[in-house]
């Protein structure tokens, strides 16, 4: 297959055109914009919906309204327009319909700027909308591997009738890389048990998230804690590299997980025998797997552009078995390679006890600068 | 001993105080940088500047609060109306008053806009429409005219998919909350002298408590239109214009009333 | 193996433009690549640059504190990215646009007069194309043969006819940087 070299926002697009998107809406923001424009191009040429809203709140009820049809249909924003659209990821998390959401996160909080950030881990994967509900979140590290996830996550948010969504940064979004398209798939409405399309020939649905009977509500409640189980059960994903004779790990996902890629490179031409844990399913967090790995190394490094918040997913994992480091750049800064192999000399020549507080030292030292 | 060749008497125009000693970050061309000079010399006129409170907006006038020299908060996208209620209903002796593009207005602020003005809040705001979504790299906005090319309708503005342009002026004018609702120009200099004086009895209306006031600019974008500074000042005159006519469209009996 | 290249300079002097040249080509020849720009506003009226990675294997971080090949179009970003350049990289100056010498003398460097060149080859916007092909002459990355396949294949139909400017450019540049580089010591 031929390499084509695509600015991320616009391979994303297409990709999710070739997955079979049926319906896009959304909204300009920076640093994601392109994304709409390219669909604002494509779909109307393809016959496909897609409409430029009047703001966030009306881009995802829409999404909402169309979901509700069984149709493939997706949304992508940046950080502030993520945090409008949380009432409307409610009620669809609520009524169990399927979204693909895809988010290039930039710096914050407020208005922030449009530098690459990855401040937004806890609001998608701990909540972010009110109630309880477990949208599934990937975030891939280079435009390829976003493209290749972007059939997966249609699948997966129609078979867990569920949000999946895809949690990039504004680098990801404005870089280019050579990229294999998949071909065009067709597009199929499937036909489900739950969908409105008009009561022709059976019982009419009704979609709702409304739930007066409390008991009801509850079992509501237990159903969609039911489908995460068996997501947390099957759809893990993470890469691991140069882990096999590790005696430390750096723990980082998406773009400071590809950074820290080319540090562990750096501190093994030094001799350091370090490897890289990167998680692609963030939600659900590969616990186990981070739990295994903490048992067969001394030390972890995690890194994040935020400040902390996968931390806590390993802290849960790890159980203070081993000590941790955290390092993390903040407010659209991206970290070099070099930031974290110096973290990586540091944390070998003094690692600490496993019940540090890895936050704690890591502001200290910040503002120390 | 550094020689002079200003001479004091012969000066005819210089920065009003209302505006800060700040080199503007906007493209060259842009009327932002009108607007802005406008709404400080009225300000200063009428020995506002200490007691007038701005709400800068998400758009290229985010950094409003860069040059006209009064308080300033920054709002959300959207959101100056709402904010500009919170404050001026703490501070009702205070002048408020909301800077916004078509995007932040009409698209997703239109709510607050619209309410804001039902309410009869007695703020002032000045709207530029420059028929596109400048800061975020030239997109369809609420105001782009039928068949107007920009990036998210690059085969120009479809009716049938993407609707039309909404007339903000004509539709606020049917509120019984506003006060002042008027549509000028920032073309030529004739043009722009009117759209000074708008302003002027715009913030007059908000000081008499007259209710809420609102001044549409015909603004220019030469960035997001792909035209040369001039040329945008004539495509306005030429394709604006004729959508979104210059005029008063609503001036209540009291504001009418008013003499400055 | 892994190289980068980073272009700074004002919005409007192919910065991003060039960064994309060298990316196809690599991607041509079958190598990894990354291309990376600084985006936004800042890109209007200010200062652009970008950062090209190549490499054999998966790429990691986009962005390198310390590149090893730098091309600067102006002044500024001369006086900010000199002191980047990873020790017995390489510097192209555009001489046109900035008036002064590098003080580095552990990097091999060439200033030449980007614009001049490019006006002789007939379009001053070449001036990108010319610090590229002077570039490739202190450093063979890719071959200018490799630049200009890419040229070929990626360029729009209707800016096909000016590939053979565009090769005399990278020539010309090439040309000067070999004979006058002041080599690291
Ligand atoms: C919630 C949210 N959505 C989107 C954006 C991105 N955004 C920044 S400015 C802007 C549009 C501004 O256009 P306009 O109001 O017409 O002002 P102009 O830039 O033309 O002066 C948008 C959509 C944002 N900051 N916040």
């Amino acid at each position: 297959m031929k390499r084509e070299l695509w600015k991320g926002n616009e391979a994303i697009a297409e990709a999710a055109v070739r997955a079979g998107v049926e319906a896009y809406f959304g909204y300009p923001i920076t640093p994601q914009s392109e994304l709409l424009e390219y669909m604002s191009r494509r779909l109307p040429e393809l016959g496909r919906a897609f409409v430029q809203a009047e703001s966030e709140p009306a881009v995802i009820n829409m999404v909402y309204g169309a979901a509700c049809t069984g149709a493939r249909v997706m949304t992508s924003s940046s950080s502030p327009g993520i945090s409008l659209m949380q009432e409307g990821l409610s009620y669809i998390a609520g009524t169990e319909v399927p979204m693909v959401l895809v988010n290039v996160m930039r710096g914050g909080p407020g208005l922030g700027n449009i530098a690459p950030s990855q401040g937004d881990y806890s609001q998608i994967t701990k909540g972010g909308g009110h109630g309880d509900y477990f949208p599934i979140v990937l975030a891939p590290a280079s435009i390829q591997e976003t493209v290749d996830l972007m059939p997966v996550a249609f699948d997966l948010a129609h078979k867990y009738r569920s949000i999946c969504c895809i949690l990039i940064d504004g680098s990801i979004g404005q870089m280019m890389e050579p990229v294999k398209m998949p071909d065009m798939m067709p597009v199929e409405r499937k036909v489900y048990d739950w969908a409105v399309s008009g009561a022709i020939g059976r019982e009419r649905h009704v979609l709702s998230s409304i739930y007066l009977d409390v008991p009801t509500e509850e079992k509501i409640n237990l159903r969609i804690l039911g489908r995460w189980k068996e997501v947390q059960e099957n759809e893990i994903r993470y890469r691991e590299y140069y882990l096999e004779d590790a005696e430390t790990a750096i723990i980082g996902f998406g773009t400071a997980g590809r950074i820290a890629l080319s540090a562990v490179r750096a501190a093994r031409a030094m001799g350091i025998k370090v490897g890289l844990f990167r998680p692609i399913s963030v939600n659900p967090f590969p616990y186990k797997r981070v739990e295994e790995l903490s048992e067969r190394v001394k030390s972890l490094l995690v890194v994040e552009m935020n400040a902390g918040q996968m931390l806590r997913d390993v802290q849960t994992a790890v159980r203070q078995r081993i000590p941790i480091r955290f390092y993390g750049r903040l407010g659209g800064v991206m970290p070099f390679p070099d930031e974290f192999v110096n973290e990586l000399q540091d944390l070998l020549k003094n690692p600490g006890k496993p019940e540090d507080d890895p936050v704690d030292l890591w502001y200290r030292r910040m503002m120390a600068r | 001993m550094a020689t002079t060749i200003v001479n004091p008497e012969n000066l005819v125009y210089s920065r009003p105080k209302g505006l800060t000693d700040m080199p503007s970050h906007y493209c060259p061309g842009c009327t932002h940088g009108t607007a802005h000079r406008l709404v400080a010399e009225v300000l200063e006129e009428m020995n506002l500047l200490d007691k007038a409170i701005g709400i800068a907006p998400v758009g290229c006038s985010v950094f409003a609060y860069n040059y006209i020299n009064t308080d300033f908060v920054q709002a959300a996208h959207g959101r100056a109306p709402a904010m500009a209620t919170g404050i001026k209903r703490v501070l009702p002796d205070r002048v408020v008053f909301t800077y916004q593009g078509d995007g932040d207005l009409v698209s997703i602020g239109m709510a607050e806009t619209v309410h804001a003005a039902a309410r009869g809040e007695n703020i002032t705001i000045i709207f530029i429409n420059n028929a596109i979504y400048g800061m975020t790299g030239g997109q369809m906005a609420p105001t782009t005219m039928p068949g107007m090319k920009t990036s998210s309708s690059v085969n120009g503005r479809d009716v049938e998919t993407q609707g039309y342009p909404i007339r903000m002026a004509e539709l606020l004018a049917t509120l019984d909350g506003a006060g002042y609702v008027v549509r000028r120009s920032l073309h030529d200099p004739a043009s722009i002298r009117k759209a000074k004086k708008a302003i002027r009895i715009a913030f007059e209306t908000q000081v008499h408590g007259l209710g809420f006031s609102i001044v549409e600019l015909l603004s220019t974008c030469n960035t997001g239109w792909g035209l040369t500074p001039v040329d945008s000042l004539s495509w306005l005159e030429e394709h604006m214009i004729p959508v979104f006519p210059v005029g008063d469209y609503k001036v209540s009996p009291e504001v009418a009333a008013l003499k400055i | 193996m892994q190289t980068e290249i980073f272009i700074a300079g004002f919005g409007g002097q192919g910065v991003m433009f060039a960064g994309q040249m060298f990316s196809y080509a690599a991607m041509d020849i079958g190598k990894e690549v990354t291309w990376i720009p600084s985006y936004g506003p800042e890109m209007r009226g200010g200062t652009a640059n970008c950062t090209i990675v190549i490499a054999d294997e998966e790429i990691g971080s986009p962005l390198v504190l310390n590149p090893p090949a730098v091309i600067v179009m102006n002044l500024p970003s001369l006086d900010k990215y000199e002191s980047a350049v990873k020790p017995g990289g390489v510097l192209v100056v555009n001489a046109s646009m900035i008036d002064r010498e590098v003080k580095r003398t552990d990097i091999t460097w060439v200033s030449l007069p980007c614009n001049e060149i490019a006006e002789e080859v007939g379009d001053r916007r070449m001036a990108n194309v010319v610090a590229a092909g002077a570039l490739l002459a202190l450093m063979p990355i890719l071959t200018l043969e490799d630049i200009e396949a890419a040229l070929k294949a990626h360029m729009p139909k209707r800016h096909q006819h000016l590939l053979p400017k565009n090769v005399e450019a990278l020539k010309r540049g090439a040309e000067y940087a070999k004979e006058h580089a002041i080599k690291a010591k």
